[in-house]
């Protein structure tokens, strides 16, 4: 990436553009997200008057799509943290021109998977007992519940992810509000907190965000473990094991850049992004796709070779049970999605070719989904000890109706935000770029 | 000129919120060479409370601004450990105060806490970090609000302002324009 015509002014303007009157495609994609998150409201509804049962939960499964949904949600929003924390602290030039959507997909995602937990109690209106409050009964919760320690954990990682979000937003925001007119430049005026660009302002705002990603890059790699633990400490066959904080983390990373890569693609050409989000972009997000996904890969084998060393009868009758059991397709779709699909990314061909990028990314979330159905509903519908009771799970159109609304929920957040918010950050793709000098030194892109 | 949409307030908290103009230069600057060519003369020439804006944050204007290192990082460290103990407080506390023997574990048993103990000290970290850059970007910073800016400082334009009464105004004026400002004005 060596455009010379990435000047301060073109940057600025362009992802400024982005925030102009919506286009008919625009419409026809938030009427889409909304036309789904209606599904899902009416779903819930009826959940809500007819109760759970409308669900497909048949004993041993009672954690089913809802907790699988939730898992995958959670799972989407680490990468949007990694990039914009983890490679913050790296240094990663690259991440400028993509860390914005991936954080905003962040808050959103998170907010998606909040809903789950509540929607799964089944009687929403008395989620507040989760929460450790002073009350008539002198109870307080069992802190030695991985369930406590996942509120705990979803409630800090949505916290903090929304403020970093926000803070990276101000200097744009002000940006935007400097181009703007009529009622934008009013709303501007107020979200950018009066931000100028004063070296006072920006010294303890850098100091600042460096502290927030400091923070920011244990905590995700913290709620996914934590989240991993909702399973591993329970004695369930398929769930027990240590593996499964790494192998929970690298697969939320792995399919976070899978969502990244679905969204950027439509965003990029929808707002001709072309000159600031570049196929190197894509192909590092190919890159980490790819890490991680060999990870996951790993992690399979050594899920499956442990089982078998273990020589734990039941360990190992679960693990067949998913392979060969009723449900070997969803372990076969999640294998050969996560498991033999990242070797593609190996060509520099397929990793600088964005329609095929877009394609897989799309396998790489259906992969991750069913590898959550695997793990949560395969595991236990094939929980061997009390096989006599054990009936043939499959979801219903509840689960499906709840799920979709999930995306149209997701979606729907995600695109107010862009046409209202800078998608592309203005202020840090401006710092990757060489800066005006009037002797000029070097022409053209400081490589980062 | 000053873009910001200024909402009618009642008197008391006009004088606080808005208060007068502060009397002074005001330099626009195409790049970022000849800003801190600026900056260098005007320290040289003993002034201290000037404002630099730039669109980007430079390592070469904090430099040359001679800045201290800011003060956020103790809200944060404060906040970190505050978060810790409130975790540490809130766990045990409330597993005493209701004694269940859960599992056959100690009714206190710290293992487990230390997980909320680390979102506690990283959600209050976070929190009181973003307390301390409004605390210091906005009292510290007394003077901003006050003083003149342009739209453009966000945009592609470095500029300085240095506060002046009438009488020293032309000296600054013609040291920002010999230092390279494409635009110099008095407010």
């Amino acid at each position: 990436m060596a455009e010379t015509r990435l000047t301060y002014d073109y940057v600025t303007r362009t992802i400024a553009r982005t925030l102009g009157t919506p286009s008919r495609g625009y419409f026809m994609l938030l009427g889409a997200a909304v036309a789904l998150l209606a599904i899902g409201i009416i779903t819930l509804v009826l959940l809500i008057r007819y109760g759970l049962g409308l669900a497909g939960y048949s004993h041993p499964v009672y954690w089913a799509v809802y907790i699988t949904c939730f898992v995958f949600w959670v799972g989407i929003a680490h990468s949007g943290t990694l990039i914009s924390a983890i490679l913050f602290l790296f240094r990663s030039g690259w991440r400028t021109a993509v860390y914005r959507t991936a954080e905003a997909m962040t808050v959103f995602a998170v907010m998606t998977a909040g809903l789950f937990p509540l929607i799964h109690i089944g009687r929403q209106w008395y989620f507040y007992w989760l929460i450790p409050y002073p009350n008539e009964r002198g109870l307080w919760p069992n802190f030695k519940s991985p369930l406590i320690w996942d509120e705990f954990a979803i409630g800090t990682y949505f916290t903090v992810s929304t403020v970093f979000l926000i803070m990276g937003l101000i200097p744009d925001i002000a940006a935007v509000r400097d181009l703007a007119t009529g009622w934008r430049k009013k709303l501007y005026a107020i979200t950018a907190l009066g931000w100028t660009g004063a070296n006072e302002q920006w010294r303890h705002y850098t100091r600042g965000y460096l502290y927030l990603a400091a923070l920011a890059t244990p905590l995700v790699l913290s709620v996914h473990s934590v989240v991993s633990w909702d399973f591993a400490m329970a004695i369930v066959p398929g769930w027990h094991a240590t593996l499964f904080a790494p192998y929970f983390v690298a697969g939320a990373i792995y399919s976070g850049c899978g969502m990244v890569i679905t969204l950027l693609t439509p965003i990029r050409k929808l707002f001709q992004l072309e000159e600031i989000i570049t196929v190197h972009h894509f192909e590092n997000l190919a890159k980490l796709c790819l890490l991680t996904g060999s990870i996951v890969s790993f992690s399979y084998l050594t899920e499956n070779f442990v089982a078998w060393f273990s020589g734990n009868p039941a360990e190992r009758a679960a693990f067949w049970y998913r392979a060969f059991g009723p449900y070997w397709w969803a372990s076969w779709t999640m294998n050969i999605c996560n498991g033999l699909l990242p070797w593609l990314l190996w060509s520099k061909k397929v990793r600088t070719n964005i329609t095929a990028l877009f394609v897989i990314s799309i396998f790489v979330n259906i992969g991750m989904w069913f590898e959550r159905y695997v793990i949560i509903v395969v595991s236990l519908a094939g929980e061997p000890y009390t096989t006599w009771t054990n009936a043939v799970y499959n979801p219903t159109w509840a689960d499906w109706g709840v799920m979709a609304g999930s995306f149209g929920w997701f979606f729907m957040w995600f695109l107010l935000f862009v046409k209202n918010f800078p998608a592309v950050a203005i202020s840090e793709v401006k710092e990757v770029l060489a800066p005006p000098k009037r002797q000029k030194a070097r022409a053209g892109v400081q490589h980062t | 000129m000053t873009t910001h949409v200024r909402l009618p307030l009642p008197k008391p908290l006009r004088e606080i919120f808005h208060p007068p103009p502060t009397p002074g230069v005001l330099g626009v600057f195409p790049h970022l060479d000849t800003t801190l060519d600026a900056i260098k003369k005007l320290r040289a020439a003993g002034h201290t409370d000037f404002t630099v804006y730039s669109p980007i944050p430079r390592h070469e204007i904090e430099d040359a601004l001679g800045q201290s290192v800011s003060p956020v990082r103790m809200f944060t460290l404060i906040g970190g450990i505050a978060g810790c103990a409130i975790g540490a407080w809130l766990t045990l506390w409330m597993s005493y105060d209701w004694p269940i023997v859960l599992g056959g574990k100690p009714v206190g048993s710290v293992p487990p806490y230390v997980v909320i103990m680390f979102e506690m000290t990283i959600l209050f970290g976070a929190l009181s970090t973003i307390l301390g850059i409004l605390f210091n970007a906005a009292f510290a910073a007394r003077r901003v609000g006050t003083i003149q800016y342009d739209p453009r400082f966000t945009n592609d334009r470095f500029g300085i302002f240095v506060p002046a009464t009438a009488d020293k105004a032309g000296r600054i004026e013609t040291l920002l324009r010999e230092a390279g400002a494409e635009e110099v004005r008095r407010g």
